[in-house]
């Protein structure tokens, strides 16, 4: 199985995952600083961050765009409790 | 003005300043609003209209079964017509509730809400379509030909959607639930109503204080206007000295207590109840372990020792929290629930959370009180530790290594591997 490198900048710490795991998965586990609210993607307390490999990430629904955008994200921001990883990045809470 | 202002005696307008007028509603019997607050003289569902050479302004509407009060005044005063812009500061029901047969009566009118405040509308409208609105931030303004409303983005005031609208040429900030209580008084200004000054903190306390951070940065905003009125959504209109209540703001978001530590310092709460001394055994070491580590000044308490208003104090002021509960048929103790329950008027997001706890068999209340603390947006650094029954001197050692952990964890000191395996981790 494909694997991706994720690194919790708050933390700097590093963890190997299978690809597709969602980020939400590995920052709880990891006592990572990103705060969950709904934890279903309409929230937005969960914003983090991308500080490098926007791109390993999949791509924002439509949905998460929406709230991206109710929420004033920045650039390179996403929703922690939606995003997979597909390769290496590096996130941190927003 | 009249000092014998008694705002119960008819349905009409009344104004307060040049061509500003009160066109709200006295709900003098509520006795619980929103479940959460007492109202032990009920509260005002105030609402404002501001007249200008070119239109006419809405500010705030009322809870939905106080909208005959509301549209009386209106009619008194002003024809639909006229209305040119509503401006929702805040969308709760108590504020938004004629919102939707006020849109009926005054199509022309362009309704102005901040950009959070979108969602918000659409669920309580239930119109995707042919909702017209327009979002706005702050330094953005509308203008009704000689009158210029002022938009200040104050968001969490206590909803993602809270703004204030300034009127410039009079001074008057129209604040939302910001400055407001629940206060129902036919006077109508504070300097005619009965004392309130309880009813003004009591709100503060349960609606802003969670809020906090936002308070001050929302009053960056305010304290550079040069005001003349405040006219908040609930309770009394403060046009008497309303520099003073933005003041008080100010001194109520300003720390419940005063650090009594060195502000370089973290601080550390242990909290425990223990039925036969072996959580508290567990607290005292954990408690040992984290005080070896530098910047970190440890706090223990037993829970049955103290009352949970003094808690809550302690707790928004703590950098780390450590909750230790005995397992008892399945679940933690009470005085945990209790204090775990009691949080919700202050802010924990972020803040490191930590739990322990001795057990008979099967110890399910330390991952209990842990998604408990997740769910209050604290952050969870390691998963706690559970001793089966009296600790050994083994355990009481992984005890004040645990503690260590958290503290170091606090201060930035953890240890950690180059890449953890995801499959390695709890």
């Amino acid at each position: 199985m494909a694997k991706a490198k994720i690194t919790f900048e708050d933390i700097e710490q590093t963890v190997n995952v299978p690809a597709g795991t969602r980020v939400i998965e590995v920052s709880e586990k990891i006592g990572a600083g990103i705060i969950y609210g709904c934890r279903e993607g309409d929230c937005g307390t969960c914003m983090m961050h991308v500080e490098e490999g926007w791109n390993n990430l999949t791509e924002p629904s439509v949905l998460e765009e929406k709230v991206l955008k109710e929420n004033m994200a920045g650039r390179h921001d996403r929703l922690a409790c939606q995003a997979q990883i597909l390769g290496d990045c590096k996130v941190k809470p927003a | 003005m009249s000092a014998n202002v008694d705002v119960s005696a008819h349905r009409r307008a009344v104004e307060f300043a040049d061509g500003v007028f009160w066109v709200g509603a006295l709900d003098p019997t509520l006795r619980s609003f929103d479940i959460i607050l007492t109202t032990a003289n009920g509260t005002t569902y105030n609402s404002y209209l501001v007249k200008g050479s070119d239109g006419v302004a809405v500010i705030d509407t009322v809870k939905e079964n106080f909208s005959d009060e509301f549209f009386a005044r209106l009619e008194s005063e002003v024809d639909y017509g006229d209305i040119k812009v509503i401006v929702l500061n805040h969308l709760e029901p108590d504020h938004s509730g004629a919102l939707p047969e006020l849109m009926r009566r005054a199509p022309q009118a362009r309704l102005y809400i901040s950009q959070r405040a979108t969602s918000m509308l659409k669920a309580l409208l239930h119109a995707e379509d042919g909702l017209k609105y327009t979002t706005v931030k702050t330094g953005d303004t509308v203008s009704l030909g000689d009158r210029t409303l002022e938009f200040l983005h104050t968001p969490f005031l206590h909803w993602p959607d809270t703004q204030c609208t300034f009127l410039r040429e009079e001074g008057v900030l129209f604040s939302g639930d910001v400055f407001g209580c629940h206060y129902c008084d036919k006077r109508l200004f504070n300097d005619l109503v009965g004392d309130f000054r309880f009813s003004f903190d009591y709100y503060y306390a349960h609606i802003m204080r969670p809020f906090k951070r936002h308070v001050l940065d929302a009053l960056k905003l305010i304290e550079p206007l040069q005001l003349r009125q405040i006219a908040p959504t609930h309770g009394p209109i403060l046009r008497e000295r309303p520099r003073r209540y933005v003041t008080h703001y100010r001194e109520l978001s300003t720390s419940a207590l005063s650090r009594g530590i060195g502000d370089d310092d973290q601080s550390m709460i242990v909290f425990y109840m223990s039925s036969y001394g072996n959580t508290a055994r567990m607290a005292e070491a954990i408690s040992e372990g984290a005080g070896d580590v530098g910047g970190v000044r440890v706090s223990l308490y037993d829970l049955q020792g103290g009352e949970t208003e003094p808690f809550v104090d302690l707790i928004e002021e703590a950098d780390a929290l450590l909750f230790g509960s005995p397992t008892i048929n399945g679940d933690a103790v009470k005085p945990v629930w209790d204090l775990l329950s009691s949080l919700a008027v202050v802010n924990l997001k972020g803040k490191l959370g930590a739990a322990f706890g001795s057990y008979g068999w099967s110890g399910e209340a330390v991952r209990m009180i842990e998604d408990r603390m997740r769910g209050l947006k604290m952050h969870i650094p390691t998963p706690g530790v559970r001793v089966k029954l009296i600790p050994t001197e083994a355990e009481l050692e992984e005890c004040r290594a645990f503690g260590r952990q958290i503290a170091e964890a606090l201060v930035g000191k953890s240890q950690k591997k180059d890449v953890i395996e995801f499959a390695d981790l709890a």
